[in-house]
């Protein structure tokens, strides 16, 4: 079983691409579960074909500690299994200790089944505060793919993220497989985020490019591939499915300092 | 080597450039030397000191006998603070609460999404089952973290249920001490309570409240009795027996009397700026001080009834014990003793060993400031740290329509040259040269000075009483007086005379001997020996 964690700027994409991406490693026969770390519980949106889903602190909340399984975890797209976190409202409570709360309570319930080929976490934002961190402490996680873009608040979310990871790689053995480019069509996108990745000793897995598709097939309340599957998005998805799956590079990051990732943002950003 | 010296010598570099500065040992008789007080203890050392939340919610409000405290947070930061303390009290209604524990027990989903219904609920819970009039409200550390608003949920307590609701956040964390949790909640009792009452001055008797004084083993109560029988209006003891329907009047007092200066000097200041409430320092732990508080407030209200009843008082209250102080005090002249408590009460108990012929050669406090040793003098010279800042100060503006006058200020300012009147002259005015003491003292600093200086008695508090009796040296607890009390005034005095003999004569004693009196305290090799 592999477990990933997904991670990056907010409103960068990562419920989106980690949905998509799923759908694609769906089709290639792959058993997987996806659990939301987000209060908002929208992580599994385009799975489920709709925001149906009780999640694992609601139901704790209501129905103390006797939660049945399936009445959190559902099945969706390609047999995924769908699990939100949920948390409290936005200024009130804990979230981080939330999802630390839905974590250990899953393991409980028995969720993380033997059969499963991936556990992915889509985690909130930037990495907040020790609950957020959640899923790459206690060796839970171990491959993680931070989101981003060729904006610059989105490298230094990223670089920000590289710092949580190697944190947690010196004690938990968590590794960084690589940076998702999801693009937002900035001047020399691709080489910027390649040569950010090739700083902090990753790599650019893929360069998912912006197409409408996807935001068409988010109204629809569906991946793209199951969407589409013949459009050449979803194609883009499946080609990141693969890489992923494939993948052999885990790293543990060398974040940059602020000065060096501003001088590659010069570098690519204005000379491209 | 002096002792000082000595006590330090253990130390490695760092901390011994830190805990150097808390440690003083007198040049002169005195002669006030400069302390560094009130900050961040060193990690590691096993300190005597409590949270924030101890000093608001254990100290300052815990007291009040008729207000429902709520402490807001896991059940362990409110079962551990109950009855702890030994402030006594009794209401003449039966609304006394002060011997249950309130709290909403947080659990992980409340943490997670946030308490504020929990603690709405047990509000609605204690004012069904009990009806008080004023309900406190006290965070412990994982509120401040998940940041439930507790003011709003006591505004909504105040509307929903007509009561008083006063929300306190006093997390553990904040501030280096308990001490931060008095400030915190003497702002609490300033902005929402006091003078929120409409009594009106009882004109032609001489009304006062007793600040910094909490009832432990009935203090309070023996104070009272002895002023009342001189004939004063007893308005408020902040707040040992104290009540909520007490204090929201208590601006209508001529004179406010202050004991424990460190917990609520913020009140006894806000109240003379707001209400024109002067101050006075008094002291009635022992017999020579009880004289004096008596004598100065007699001056400060100037009425020859009153000056002629205090002498009365006095004189009919020590007759009563002085047969008995005499053998006590021929027992214990000549023997020594150690102090360590909060941040009075090393000072005023000095007074009273002396009363008795005890030298106290080790004073300490776990969070007095620099004016509780020093003297108020150097407050404009304390420079306040982060630690500090991050407390809220707050500032009062008179109350024209409750602002009174008592005696002129040409007579206050003349007044003020004779009697302790918004003055505190501080502990090391009354200690000896080479007496040693100790700011926020830890575990191995009481070993080492009780080794060092051999008292013959050592007075502390629970955390430590064990480790002196087990040193071969009798303990009596100063912060709860080992089930006995009152120590105030005349009739205190004599308990508390009693009580130190006991321990003292004890036969115990003569049967156990003191490490340092068994063990070889020099070890080496004779010359020539291999």
């Amino acid at each position: 079983m592999r477990q990933v964690a997904i991670y990056g700027k907010g409103g960068i994409g990562k419920s989106t691409t980690t949905q998509n991406l799923n759908a694609g490693l769906a089709t290639m026969g792959k058993k997987i579960m996806i659990v939301g770390c987000d209060p908002k519980a929208d992580s599994t949106r385009l799975v489920l074909g709709g925001l149906a889903q009780q999640t694992v602190l609601d139901t704790l909340r209501e129905a103390g500690d006797d939660v049945e399984l399936d009445l959190v975890l559902k099945e969706g797209f390609g047999g995924i299994k769908c699990v939100e976190s949920g948390g409290p409202e936005p200024g009130v409570g804990c979230a981080g200790r939330g999802i630390i709360t839905s974590i250990s309570l899953l393991e409980r319930l028995g969720a993380y089944e033997n059969d499963l080929d991936y556990v992915f976490y889509d985690v909130l934002g930037d990495v907040v505060c020790g609950g957020f961190a959640m899923p790459i402490r206690e060796g839970k996680a171990k491959e993680i793919y931070i989101v981003c873009s060729g904006e610059m608040m989105a490298l230094y979310a990223a670089n920000n993220i590289a710092k949580g990871i190697t944190k947690y790689a010196q004690t938990g053995g968590v590794r960084l497989g690589g940076l998702i480019c999801n693009s937002r069509k900035v001047d020399g996108e691709a080489e910027l985020v390649a040569a950010v990745a090739k700083e902090i000793g990753t790599q650019m897995i893929h360069f998912v490019p912006r197409d409408n598709m996807v935001q068409r097939a988010e109204i629809n309340r569906k991946t793209v591939i199951e969407f589409d599957p013949t459009c050449g998005q979803a194609d883009e998805y499946r080609q990141l499915a693969s890489k992923i799956d494939g993948n052999d590079m885990f790293v543990i990051p060398k974040p940059m300092e602020q000065e060096r990732l501003e001088q590659l943002l010069m570098e690519y950003g204005i000379m491209g | 080597m002096q002792e000082r010296d000595k006590l330090l010598d253990k130390y490695a570099a760092k901390v011994f450039k830190n805990r150097k500065d808390h440690i003083v040992q007198l040049e002169q008789e005195g002669v006030p030397q400069e302390i560094t007080a009130n900050s961040r203890s060193v990690p590691g050392l096993m300190v005597n000191r409590g949270c924030c939340y101890a000093g608001c919610k254990g100290v300052v409000l815990g007291p009040l006998h008729d207000v429902v405290t709520i402490t807001h947070g896991p059940i362990g930061c409110g079962f551990y603070s109950w009855g702890t303390r030994r402030n006594k009290a009794k209401a003449e209604d039966g609304r006394n609460f002060i011997q249950y524990c309130f709290s909403t027990d947080m659990q992980e989903s409340d943490i997670v999404f946030g308490g504020e219904k929990k603690l709405k609920q047990a509000i609605e819970e204690a004012v069904e089952l009990f009806h008080p009039a004023c309900v406190m409200i006290c965070s412990t550390c994982p509120i401040g973290l998940i940041g439930d608003d507790i003011q709003a949920v006591a505004d909504w307590a105040k509307t929903t249920f007509d009561i008083q609701c006063v929300a306190f956040s006093c997390e553990g964390y904040r501030g280096v001490s308990q001490s931060a949790g008095h400030h915190i909640a003497n702002n609490g009792l300033m902005k929402h309570i006091i003078g929120s009452g409409d009594a009106v001055p009882h004109y032609g008797k001489h009304t006062i409240n007793i600040l910094g004084e909490y009832n432990i083993g009935g203090d309070g109560w023996e104070t009272s009795r002895v002023l009342k029988r001189i004939g004063y209006e007893v308005r408020n003891v902040f707040t040992g027996d104290g009540s909520y329907e007490g204090i929201k009047d208590s601006h209508i007092a001529d004179l406010n009397l202050v004991m424990c200066h460190r917990s609520i000097n913020y009140i006894a200041e806000m109240m003379k700026t707001k209400f024109g409430i002067d101050w006075l320092k008094v002291n009635f732990i022992g017999i020579e001080e009880t004289i004096r508080s008596l004598r100065e407030i007699a001056m400060y209200f100037d009425d020859p009834i009153i000056t002629a009843k205090t002498e009365e008082v006095i004189a009919d209250e020590y007759a009563a014990i002085a047969g008995d102080m005499g053998f006590y005090k021929e027992k214990l002249t000549g023997k020594t003793a150690g102090i360590f408590t909060g941040g009075s009460r090393t000072h005023h108990y000095q007074a009273l060993l002396n009363d008795l012929g005890i030298k106290t050669v080790i004073g300490g406090y776990e969070f007095a400031h620099r004016d509780e040793y020093e003297g108020r003098e150097v407050i404009p010279n304390i420079k306040l740290d982060a630690d500090n800042k991050n407390i809220e100060e707050i500032t009062v503006s008179k109350d024209e329509a409750k602002y009174r006058l008592i005696i002129d200020r040409e007579r206050f300012e003349e007044l003020k040259d004779k009697i302790e009147l918004e003055e505190y002259k501080g502990m090391f005015r009354d200690m000896g040269a080479g007496t040693i003491t100790v700011d926020d003292f830890n575990h191995y600093e009481t070993e080492k000075v009780i080794e060092m200086f051999k008292p013959d008695i050592f007075y502390s508090g629970i955390k430590d009483k064990y480790v002196i009796l087990k040193a071969g040296i009798p303990s009596r607890q100063l912060h709860s007086y080992d089930y006995s009390g009152p120590y105030s005034c005349f009739q205190g005095a004599l308990n508390f005379a009693r009580d130190s003999y006991m321990a003292i004569y004890a036969p115990a004693w003569g049967l156990i001997s003191a490490p340092w009196k068994t063990t070889s305290t020099l070890m080496g090799k004779i010359g020539g020996e291999k």
